[in-house]
């Protein structure tokens, strides 16, 4: 396959992504009870424009799975159909097959039928849609009915295959659209429709927007081609204002013997459906006044409706490019096809007849013959402007955060290097480089927010979780989901994916009760799992809370008594039993479920988090709940340090775990064994660790009076007191991963590069202390933590 | 050695380098870049022969002291210490060496593989030798020479 078709490919799978979104908050939307018309027709489009990405491709499986689903749809957008939550349930599992099939189709893999058959079956079931006549519709040719004017189609003689086409007996919603005894012949309607009043008469649709209806009679002037005007750009103009309908009346169209090339014989007829008032869409057609025929008149309701259900007979749509429709019809239209080749050189009348096409293409491809309604809205889809956005390479992002990263070290250099030279304070030196330190920083966060995206999408992966783990449970939950519009770094939402699918799989699975232990303790039977995210003091918390039983201490306590992990007399505060469940091997549930419990738990979950530089923590209350809480820096390329000196060693001290420095004196210290001392800080006691000591670059020493300390504070609350020799400075350093070149290091997080070029280590206080606190518990060798 | 099969009618070239006071060489294929030494900043919990982690220009380098990790004497510390880049599949590494001495092109069939012999802890660090101009050389299995991953965690 070439390269640039590989490439529409692959953005149509960006594009599916984008879909599969919508199409989810959408479900989600009409799941909390908005039905909305608008809502409706965003799942329907969603679908919609997948199947038909997908038919180009010639993704069959995707094309026939997304037809049937959206056949449902468009019975549910239709009113034919009210969908109970029970059938939401259906369309969501129908949604997550279809990103399935997705995913499949991008990576070259099959789904087989049998897993999306039953599901089909049930939809259609449900819905009351059968199979064998949307499958005729489906291959039914496109539609290809020229337009003749509203009545005037006498007035071509010499296209003579049209009344055949305009008869399209295959498609069973029309059949007797051609019959309509009144249909209103394109000049009784203009008469009959009032001429613009001064306030348009609007009207409210379904959505609660005031939409104007506009007719608008467009017939240019041979000067307006001259003049260099383009009518498509002004229909384009108009498309871009609202909901647009757009026949072109091809009435004055000579033969081919009679026609001057120099001449322009169309004119259009447009039905506009705007928000705007009229003096916009008159400003659309300002350049060429006086060079075209103009008539704008506000069309009442009655006509609209009339015309649209009429549309699919006298609305033009010539699909293609010119020579593609002369390709297409060559029997039914001969002379066109004549015509087109002749014509397209010459400049005046080409692009009239180019530009037909452009603004219909959209309903043309739209339009898939469902039925007249279906077309209808399905040409809504194009005015909706979406927020202006690049898509770019996470590569370039990656590159440009990297430089930004050696921009922070350079600016460091600079400003140690100028330090030096001892520069009067005041200097113009000095104000320049404060004001490029400001700027460094800047950039540095801009480059930061470029990664960063919103939750949300790890927040929608989940509720499929949920839905899946508590269908195959038997369990009826409900996830609420909230702050899902904060913005993480993306390599945080991506590695975050594991850990938090097996939290709320464990939410479901251990969190929650049965329905039937819920109804007996008097509990709504609908379990709730609650997925919050927010900013928080420059990192991000995550909750994942449920409203089930709450852990069971004294469970959790023998289980762990009976595993051996700890002693039977050990005393244990509740937080310590909560933590038991973070131990590798510990499992509560009695019997195995298929979902979690296989002993691969919680300990996954702690190192995924903790390898994100994050910490967990659980609270529980019994026969209330169990709330996960994971807090995650923003970013994982900068941080905030201080920059301690120890044993003639730079380290870098992450600032937000540092509670406060101070300097030791006699009486804060109490000597609790031959080796180990605590801090008497503000009453609370702490342990004492001498940092050079714990990374083995130096002996402990005897006495550590008059040494400085930083005072260390852990999520949960436990805090040590770190020995350091000297504080140097306080500063911004660019995180350097040290796993990928030499490995993991024990209580050190990453390697950073300071403004002398040197590097420095980035320590992990919490793994630090802990490193210490577990080293004393089992004395001769240290557990390792890295696998 | 690496893979030789594209140019096995042609010589391998080689870049030695002295270490310990002894003859070794590495396929010049796998080498990046020569430079000073530099100071190391030290590894915690690190084996003896990892000097630590140095940087260069903006990536995080770790340091092998090259005469440690083959059981060699080690000298003391001078200016003239080179660093060898060298790259070990995905990862790259500096190795600490006394001097570079030369780059050699050695023909396939005059390199032979090292004798069998009870094992010392060098031994496994050498692929080939070869004799050039009477001395010894020593061609280095670069992939023996950074620890796994889990060694060294442990």
């Amino acid at each position: 396959m070439s390269d640039p078709m590989e490439e529409i490919r692959a953005s149509y799978f960006v594009e599916c992504e984008e879909l599969l979104e919508s199409l989810q908050d959408g479900l989600q939307q009409m799941d909390d009870g908005h039905d909305d018309s608008e809502t409706i027709n965003v799942v329907f489009r969603a679908v919609h424009s997948i199947k038909g990405g997908a038919g180009a491709f010639g993704l069959d499986d995707l094309v026939k799975f997304a037809h049937r689903f959206e056949t449902a749809m468009d019975e549910v957008r239709a009113g034919r159909f009210v969908p109970d939550s029970a059938a939401i349930k259906l369309f969501f599992q129908c949604a997550d097959i279809l990103a399935d099939l997705v995913r499949a189709a991008r990576d070259d893999a099959v789904i087989p039928e049998s897993i999306t058959n039953p599901v089909l079956d049930t939809l259609d079931e449900m819905v009351g849609t059968s199979e064998e006549v949307e499958e005729e519709i489906e291959f039914a040719p496109m539609v290809l009915n020229l337009d003749l004017g509203g009545g005037g189609a006498s007035g071509l003689p010499d296209l003579p295959g049209l009344p055949a086409l305009s008869g399209l007996p295959d498609l069973p919603g029309l059949p007797d659209l051609p019959g309509l005894p009144d249909l209103p012949g394109l000049p009784e309607l203009d008469s009959a429709l009032p001429l613009p009043p001064a306030s348009p008469a609007g009207q409210t649709d379904n959505s609660g927007n005031q939409l104007n209806h506009f007719r608008i009679l467009f017939s240019p002037e041979n000067s307006l081609y001259s003049s260099g005007n383009e009518p498509l750009y002004l229909l384009r103009a108009l498309r871009d204002l609202g909901e647009i309908k757009v026949r072109c009346d091809t009435s004055t169209l000579p033969g081919l013997g009679d026609l001057n090339p120099e001449n322009g014989y169309l004119s259009w007829i447009i039905e506009l459906s705007t928000e705007e008032n009229q003096t916009t869409v008159r400003e659309v057609f300002e350049f060429v006044d006086g060079l075209c025929d103009l008539d704008i008149a506000t069309a009442d309701d009655t006509a609209l409706i009339a015309e649209n259900a009429v549309a699919p007979q006298p609305e033009l749509t010539v699909t293609a490019e010119p020579d593609t429709s002369a390709a297409r019809l060559p029997d039914l239209v001969p002379e066109i096809a004549d015509i087109l080749p002749d014509v397209t050189p010459e400049p005046e009348v080409a692009p009239a007849l180019d530009k037909e096409p452009e603004p219909m293409d959209t309903s043309t491809a739209e339009y898939d013959a469902q039925s007249a309604a279906g077309a209808q809205s399905s040409a809504k889809a194009t005015p909706t402007q979406p927020r202006a956005t690049v898509r770019v390479d996470l590569e370039r992002i990656d590159r440009l955060v990297n430089l930004v990263g050696e921009l922070v070290i350079n600016q460091a250099m600079l400003s140690q290097s100028v330090a030096e030279t001892s520069l009067p304070q005041n200097s113009p030196v000095q104000t320049g480089l404060e004001e490029f330190l400001q700027l460094t920083r800047d950039i540095q966060e801009s480059v930061m927010m470029i990664r960063a995206q919103p939750i949300k999408s790890l927040f929608q992966r989940m509720s499929r979780i949920v839905r899946e783990s508590s269908a195959m449970l038997g369990k009826d939950v409900r996830l609420f989901t909230d702050g899902e519009n904060t913005e993480v770094d993306k390599t945080v939402i991506e590695r975050l994916a594991d850990p938090l699918t097996h939290m709320i799989r464990n939410a479901v699975d251990h969190g929650l009760e049965s329905t039937a232990d819920r109804i007996a303790t008097g509990k709504e039977p609908v379990g709730h799992v609650t997925l919050t995210a927010n900013h928080r003091s420059g990192r991000i918390v995550i909750d994942v809370t449920d409203d089930g039983a709450g852990i069971n201490r004294e469970k959790v306590r023998q289980i762990a008594i009976n595993k051996e992990l700890i002693a039977a007399d050990a005393q244990l505060s509740d937080t310590d039993i909560d933590n038991l469940l973070f131990l590798p091997g510990f499992s509560t549930a009695d019997k195995v479920s298929n979902l979690s419990g296989r002993g691969v738990g919680m300990d996954v979950v702690k190192s995924a988090i903790l390898g994100l530089g994050g910490r967990i923590s659980i609270s529980s209350v019994e026969g209330k709940g169990t709330t996960f809480s994971i807090s995650l820096p923003l970013t994982l390329a900068v941080l905030d340090g201080m920059v301690v000196q120890v044993a003639g060693e730079t380290l870098v001290v992450p600032l937000n775990a540092i509670i406060e420095t101070l300097t030791l004196t006699e009486d804060d210290l109490r000597a609790l064994g031959p080796q180990t001392h605590v801090v008497q800080i503000r009453g609370g006691f702490d342990p004492l660790l001498d940092l050079g000591a714990e990374l083995g670059y130096r002996a402990p020493k005897d006495s550590y009076i008059g040494d400085i300390v930083l005072l260390i504070g852990q999520e949960d609350g436990k805090r040590a007191a770190l020995v350091v020799d000297a504080i140097e400075d306080q500063r911004q350093v660019v995180i350097k991963g040290l796993e990928a070149s030499y490995g993991r290091v024990a209580g050190i997080a990453a390697a950073t590069i300071l403004g002398d070029g040197q590097i420095a280590l980035i320590l992990d206080p919490v793994d630090l202390v802990s490193e210490a606190t577990g080293r004393t518990r089992v004395p001769p060798k240290h557990l390792s933590i890295a696998g | 050695m690496t893979d030789n099969t594209k140019k096995s009618d042609t010589a391998t070239e080689l870049l030695s380098f002295l270490v310990g006071g002894q003859d070794y060489s590495v396929d010049i294929m796998s080498v990046r870049e020569i430079r000073g030494s530099a100071k190391a900043t030290s590894l915690p919990h690190a084996p003896p022969f990892v000097r630590g982690v140095i940087n260069l220009r903006g990536t995080v380098l770790p340091l092998i002291d090259l005469a440690a990790r083959l059981g060699l004497e080690t000298g003391q510390d001078t200016d003239r210490n080179v660093i060898i880049v060298v790259d070990l599949g995905e990862r790259t590494v500096g190795l600490m060496v006394d001097a570079v001495s030369d780059i050699l092109a050695i023909p396939e069939e005059d390199m032979q593989a090292p004798p069998d012999m009870a094992a010392d802890e060098t031994h496994n660090f050498v692929s080939a030798l070869t004799i050039v101009d009477g001395r010894m050389i020593r061609i280095l299995d670069l992939n023996a020479i950074m620890p796994d991953q889990n060694e060294e965690a442990a």
